[in-house]
């Protein structure tokens, strides 16, 4: 059953629903890309601040994974950098989920810097965060396979599975709220912006300890 | 928090338009002198209701001498934005400043026929936190409530500049100042914005001692009054540009740009220009450039009179001037209510062309001279002045009280608080409602309303309208 959920099909799936599951939330930022094209009188517009957006959520899951992917050189340590991981996304998830304000500082960006605002709201939600257990469990089944690899090559394998976490999430993520957003603008109309709207803060915070366990889960009795 | 936004948050002001009506009113009953507390009045609205058109319930203030004035949501449709971050607050609570206490009232209306205080803050805590005292006007924004502030600090408002300060939209906490580079201005009065083109506009009526004993006349005379708006980076909190409309041009009250978001317009009222008594609206707008440009498109001419007929403040003048004391916009950024509050008229300007308004439609009601009746037949006092527009744009809400001792010196023989209403026609005209017509209790003024649900100087739109 573990070995199901930690194979490495499994955990590149989980990176997708993540994305999934990010892009769908107005809160990320898919309104901006309507708001957008609308502002401008210009169907272009919409790819372009999707795309803005994406390189801001992007470049928040890389600064997050890739500190996590140059500790290889501590491998022996690997179980204790798992668990530590672990905790400390179930940490975030407690702290969002007793602090349930928000963020005020997002509130300052200028509305047309939609990638450092998709960024910094990255940050501040923990996003990045959510995907650590997931990818160091793929990287961990990754060490298993290559066998005793020198920590260099290993590390550079680690920092090509990060960035393909993040292009893989990013990619999923900017998919889902890019048809979401294409739809409202093409067909919809703005009435069903705020009907799509959610409040996700709860799940979301839910969502960040269920990780965190299951990094630390697997961690243990998994690879 | 609510699991899903409020269903008074409209994306656009065009499905603002579309929303289903207001079915209360919420309006400012003030007592002139201190004697009594102030209040809110609940207005039912509700069409086809046996209590139409008449106050259900009130809430009284424990204090005494607050004078309201201006008062608002402490969220609106603005929390649509993601930047925001507030998409599931409550249209709930009314932030309702005393101008003359700098007591702020937080009034919980969810259930409008039980409305109550939820929380007060006192002047001390203001005084503190901001260094600006005698709030005003009341906008929910980005960063939370903001709200400006005509006097800054001591006692008597003047001990530095008077400014926004910006408050907690879910605990009411006072945060701090809102001005990081306030340039130029030094008086305040109202301000709005557009907040994806990320731009704010402040205007300036006077000092508190230009206006909490009564109007100075030779402050007035000598132009000492406010005759600028500032134009400000709403995120960098920085004032980019000061516009002088000349100084002649006193008292630049209400902002009210364009409810669309694309447009980089709107108006400007002035009270008086003192060259001649007119009454003046400006346009103000963005030029290709991005330099901010403004251009008087609007003039009300003084009606002559009999010096007898005056109170003292006029008699030297041996005319009525408009006196433009408020500006409303309709969501579809299509007219402009202009109350002249001294003529008794309220004016209906089609500004589909913001550079060149026409005049669609006009009500005489009260005024110093003239004081027309309303058509039931009963007396209006003062004139025409807080005026609100509902969100379709087919009723438009009046009171008639400017501000306690204004009243006093314009107004020397006039008492009383009235709320009326007038219907705006299909391709436009106003026409006074015959059986809309509320007396406020007795030695309480009115002044400004708000609508249930939001209104057209309550919310703004992160959505352009389609």
């Amino acid at each position: 059953m573990i070995a199901e959920m930690t194979s490495v099909t499994a955990l590149w799936w989980a990176v997708l629903f993540s994305g999934f599951y990010h892009g769908v939330n107005p809160g990320m930022g898919w309104p901006l890309a309507v708001s957008a094209a609308l502002m401008e009188r210009d169907h272009k517009a919409l790819p372009r601040a999707l795309a803005m957006l994406a390189l801001g959520h992007f470049l928040a899951m890389i600064a997050i994974l890739l500190p996590f992917s140059l500790m290889i050189f501590l491998v022996s340590w690997e179980v204790e950098i798992r668990i530590g991981a672990g905790l400390l996304v179930i940490a975030m998830g407690i702290y969002l989920l007793i602090n349930r304000r928000h963020p005020k500082f997002l509130a300052r960006v200028h509305p047309a810097r939609l990638a450092l605002w998709s960024f910094l709201a990255a940050m501040a939600h923990g996003a990045g965060l959510m995907l650590v257990p997931i990818y160091l469990g793929i990287c961990a089944i990754g060490a298993d396979e290559v066998g005793h690899l020198a920590a260099q090559a290993l590390m550079g394998n680690n920092i090509i599975t990060a960035f393909s976490v993040a292009a893989m999430h990013t990619l999923s993520m900017t998919v889902a709220g890019g048809v979401i957003a294409v739809i409202i603008y093409a067909w919809l109309g703005l009435k069903f912006l705020s009907r799509t709207w959610f409040n996700l803060d709860v799940v979301w915070a839910l969502s960040l300890i269920l990780v965190g366990l299951f990094g630390i889960y697997s961690a243990y009795f998994g690879h | 928090m609510n699991l899903r936004p409020d269903p008074t948050f409209h994306a656009s002001p065009k499905l603002a338009m579309e929303a289903p009506i207001e079915n209360y009113a919420f309006t400012v009953m003030l007592s002139p002198d201190g004697s009594q507390s102030d209040g809110i009045a609940v207005i039912d609205l509700k069409p086809g209701s046996d209590t139409y058109g008449e106050i259900v319930h009130q809430v009284i203030v424990p204090n005494k001498g607050d004078e309201f004035h201006h008062f608002g949501w402490n969220a609106c449709s603005s929390s649509l934005s993601p930047m925001s971050g507030h998409a599931f607050l409550e249209r709930r609570y009314l932030i309702v400043p005393g101008i003359r206490s700098s007591r702020i009232y937080v009034v919980d209306v969810k259930d409008p026929l039980k409305a109550h205080i939820h929380k007060t803050i006192e002047p001390e805590e203001l005084f503190a936190k901001t260094g600006y005292s005698r709030p005003h006007t009341i906008h929910c924004g980005p960063e939370g409530i903001y709200v400006s502030c005509l006097g800054g600090g001591g006692k008597d408002g003047t001990d530095g500049p008077p400014g926004i300060f910006i408050m907690d939209c879910e605990t009411f906490e006072i945060i701090g100042q809102y001005e990081m580079d306030r340039g130029k201005q030094d008086k305040h009065y109202d301000f709005w914005w557009n907040l994806p083109q990320d731009y704010m506009v402040s205007s300036e009526w006077g000092l508190p001692p230009q206006f909490e004993n009564g109007i100075v006349p030779e402050d007035l005379l000598s132009n000492k009054y406010g005759h600028s708006i500032h134009f400000w980076d709403l995120r960098a909190r920085k004032n980019i540009q000061t516009m002088d409309f000349g100084e002649n041009y006193q008292m630049a009250l209400e902002i009210r740009p364009a409810h669309d978001p694309t447009k980089s317009y709107g108006f400007c009222g002035v009270v008086v220009d003192t060259t001649n008594l007119q009454g003046a609206i400006f346009t103000w707008w963005r030029d290709d450039d991005g330099v901010w440009q403004s251009k008087k498109t609007i003039t009300i001419d003084p009606i002559p009179a009999d010096a007898d007929d005056l109170p003292d403040l006029l008699k030297g003048f041996g005319a009525v001037p408009p006196l433009v004391t408020d500006i409303d916009l309709s969501l579809d950024d299509k007219y402009l209510y202009v109350a002249c509050w001294g003529l008794g008229e309220m004016h209906q300007y089609d500004v589909t062309d913001p550079m060149n308004p026409v005049l669609a439609g006009k009500v005489e009601l009260g005024g110093i001279v003239a004081d027309t009746k309303h058509p039931n037949g009963k007396d209006f006092a003062f004139g025409p002045q807080m005026v609100e527009i509902s969100r379709d744009g087919k009723r438009v809400y009046w009171t008639n009280s400017l501000y306690s001792t204004w009243d006093d010196q314009f107004y020397p023989n006039d008492e009383g608080g009235q709320m009326v209403m007038a219907d705006v026609g299909e391709n436009g005209g106003l026409t006074l409602n015959k059986d809309f017509y509320i007396d406020f209790p007795k030695g309480l003024r009115s002044h400004q309303i708000r609508l249930e649900g939001g209104d057209c100087s309550t919310d703004s739109f992160c959505y352009p309208s389609v």
